[in-house]
């Protein structure tokens, strides 16, 4: 799919801006500090309904204004869709697609596909489980939207059932006639999640170790994934042999009520819930060891840009490109990677790069260039030789709805 | 913020359920600019539910008697009994015209982080009523939420030595929602086809 038009108002800086963009590749140009990273945080926010950058929403809209709106029109294949999303920090977002409200927000999720690549994502590699939960989930909701809900519900259940846990821990015993009935509908839903993110990972992981041999060049490590959880059956860790057979979700809930059930003495006395999908971790692996703690600075770039080609990669294989963008992330890449890079930005149908310096930027992938600054964006169609011809320029605050 | 008694009545109303601040501010000055006879009205209305609206004894429902209009009705059916959370839920479930019995109303669904815990609702009252053996199927019509079916599957073990018919409405309901929202033919459709759940 491509965004064909994209249209913001008080998003983060931009109190408005109007862009028609072409397929293939686009460069964002301009001086730090300008928006361009507001512009395509933007456009991850149409697929995630979340920002890379923050947790929040509240920093998503411009100062001084009450909220947010994102517009966008996509193509796929021959047909044409219309997103709108008004962000209301603290309240419910309200969603349109193609003119007609959608009942609950959360039905966007996997209508939108993209795959953003930018300098926080070294936090997949380095940071804590709350990064790597975080990526899995998304791409299982854009996946399977069906898994959205069932996240959720999950999450739901877990608050209650930690709330139920503290107070036991006051008056043990009154409250626990209740905690058999929330531990059957934690475990029904975390089966869910544990059996879809495993499936999720073992068809991941092939595409994770081509990606990485890519990237990282001739006689490296190979790349592989693997899943600790507190379930046991889930996965300790090691990383998923090919073809491995997995536990199905009547298995892993009855693993999880097992273990929970163990498990309940430590849980009343801290008052909490100490297993679960939302306690475990995806590991990456080099070679024979866990990256964690052990990758260079090299490899840990090596690998979070591997995991995110090789999440196009598996969106591709199963039907369709992601919109590809890229923030930020060309300077800081020696020749390998951009190389790597490069190859699959010219290949997706649409990439949205963005680049303080238009040099630091692959020349076969300056096709289109959108100027950013004093808060305007200018679309600029360039010839191959770089020099600006006559495009559609359109000029934020002109322009009609998408 | 405005004079006393005008902030005092936008305070009162915006603490009411769905009315926020912009609302409550509406609606104050409609009061205010509103024919005096039509204030009355309203205040008096306001004053006749205070005094006179309590709980039916035997169901928890809204009543103007002892008993609720729904318990006092010989022709209704005393073996099956439908449980609810909230005396809406019933107007909602009348509507339907598919239900004969009579209710209980629980006053809520569990829900830990609210504090709300089985104590907190009419169960025992609900556990005294079942006790005669006068009913002999239980419907559980909570609402089709994460606390509605919390508290539904909490009911169906407790009653389940009682050995008692126990169904809860079949799915079709919007999930997540709130029974007061089905409309008529849904919610009449998944009374129809309830499901027995075994404890
Ligand atoms: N909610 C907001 N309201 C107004 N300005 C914002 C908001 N959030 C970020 N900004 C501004 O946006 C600018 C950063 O934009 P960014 O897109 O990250 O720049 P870059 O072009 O370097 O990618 C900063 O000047 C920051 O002050
Ligand atoms: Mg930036
Ligand atoms: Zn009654």
């Amino acid at each position: 799919m491509y965004l064909r038009h994209l249209q913001v108002g008080d998003f983060r800086s931009w109190e408005r801006a109007d862009l028609a963009l072409p397929p293939g590749p686009t460069v964002f140009v301009g001086r730090n500090g300008e928006g361009k990273t507001n512009l395509v945080e933007a456009v991850g926010y149409l697929a995630t309904m979340s920002s890379h950058r923050v947790s929040g929403d509240a920093p998503l809209v411009r100062h001084g204004a009450g909220q947010a709106v994102v517009r966008a029109a996509l193509r796929r294949g021959d047909r044409e869709l219309l997103v709108e999303i008004e962000i209301n920090p603290g309240k419910a977002n309200r969603v349109r697609v193609n003119r007609a409200p959608l009942p609950r927000p959360r039905e966007l999720l996997g209508l939108v596909r993209t795959v953003l690549f930018a300098p926080e994502d070294l936090s997949l590699v380095r940071g804590d489980p709350t990064e790597r939960r975080r990526f899995l989930d998304e791409l299982l909701a854009t996946r399977t939207p069906r898994l959205a809900g069932v996240r959720s519900d999950y999450d739901r259940v877990l608050k209650q059932r930690n709330a139920l846990l503290k107070t036991a821990r006051l008056a043990r015993g009154k409250a626990m006639e209740t905690l058999d009935v929330w531990d059957g509908h934690l475990t029904d839903l975390g089966g869910q999640v544990l059996a879809a993110r495993l499936r999720l990972i073992a068809d991941l992981a092939p595409h994770v170790a081509e990606s990485y041999a890519g990237v990282a060049g001739e006689g490296a490590d190979v790349a592989g994934l693997g899943y600790s959880s507190t379930v046991p059956l889930a996965g300790d860790g090691a990383a998923l042999p090919p073809d491995a057979p997995l536990p199905g979700v009547e298995e892993l809930t009855a693993a999880m009520a097992g273990r929970i059930a163990e498990r309940r003495g430590d849980e009343l006395d801290r008052g909490m819930t100490l297993v679960g999908p939302h306690r475990d971790d995806l590991v990456l692996h080099l070679g024979s060891a866990p990256a964690k703690g052990f990758a260079s600075h090299g490899e840990s770039w090596s690998l979070a840009l591997a995991l995110k080609l090789a999440t196009f990669a598996l969106l591709r294989a199963e039907g369709e490109d992601p919109v590809l963008v890229l923030d930020d992330v060309f300077a800081t890449l020696d020749a390998q990677r951009r190389s790597a890079l490069a190859a699959v930005a010219r290949s997706a149908e649409q990439t949205l790069i963005t680049a303080a310096v238009i040099d630091d930027v692959p020349a076969e992938l300056r096709l289109t260039r959108v100027e950013v600054g004093e808060g305007v964006a200018l679309v600029v169609k360039e010839s191959v030789a770089g020099e600006s011809v006559a495009g559609d320029a359109v000029p934020a605050g002109t322009g009609g709805q998408p | 913020m405005y004079e006393g008694a005008v902030q005092d009545l936008i305070d009162e109303l915006g603490r009411l359920p769905g009315v926020g601040p912009k609302s409550a501010q509406r609606i104050a000055f409609h009061l205010l600019s509103a024919e005096s006879a039509d204030v009355t009205r309203l205040v008096a209305a306001l004053t006749r539910v205070q005094e006179s609206v309590r709980f039916c004894v035997t169901c928890y429902n809204v009543a103007e008697a002892e008993q609720c209009r729904i318990c006092r009705d010989p022709r209704r059916v005393d073996d099956v009994l439908c449980v609810v959370e909230e005396p809406k839920d019933v107007v909602a479930i009348e509507r339907t015209r598919e239900f004969r019995g009579r209710y209980h109303v629980l006053g809520g669904a569990i829900s830990p982080i609210d504090g709300v815990g089985p104590d907190d609702l009419r169960v025992k009252e609900l556990m005294t009523r079942l006790m005669n053996g006068a009913v002999t199927e239980l419907i559980i019509a909570t609402d089709p939420n994460l606390e509605g079916e919390a508290t539904a599957a909490y009911l169906a073990r407790l009653v389940g030595p009682m050995g008692l018919a126990v169904s809860r409405l079949a799915s079709g309901l919007p999930v997540g929602g709130d029974l007061e929202y089905a409309d008529e033919v849904t919610l009449g459709r998944a009374f129809e086809g309830r499901r027995r759940i075994d404890a």
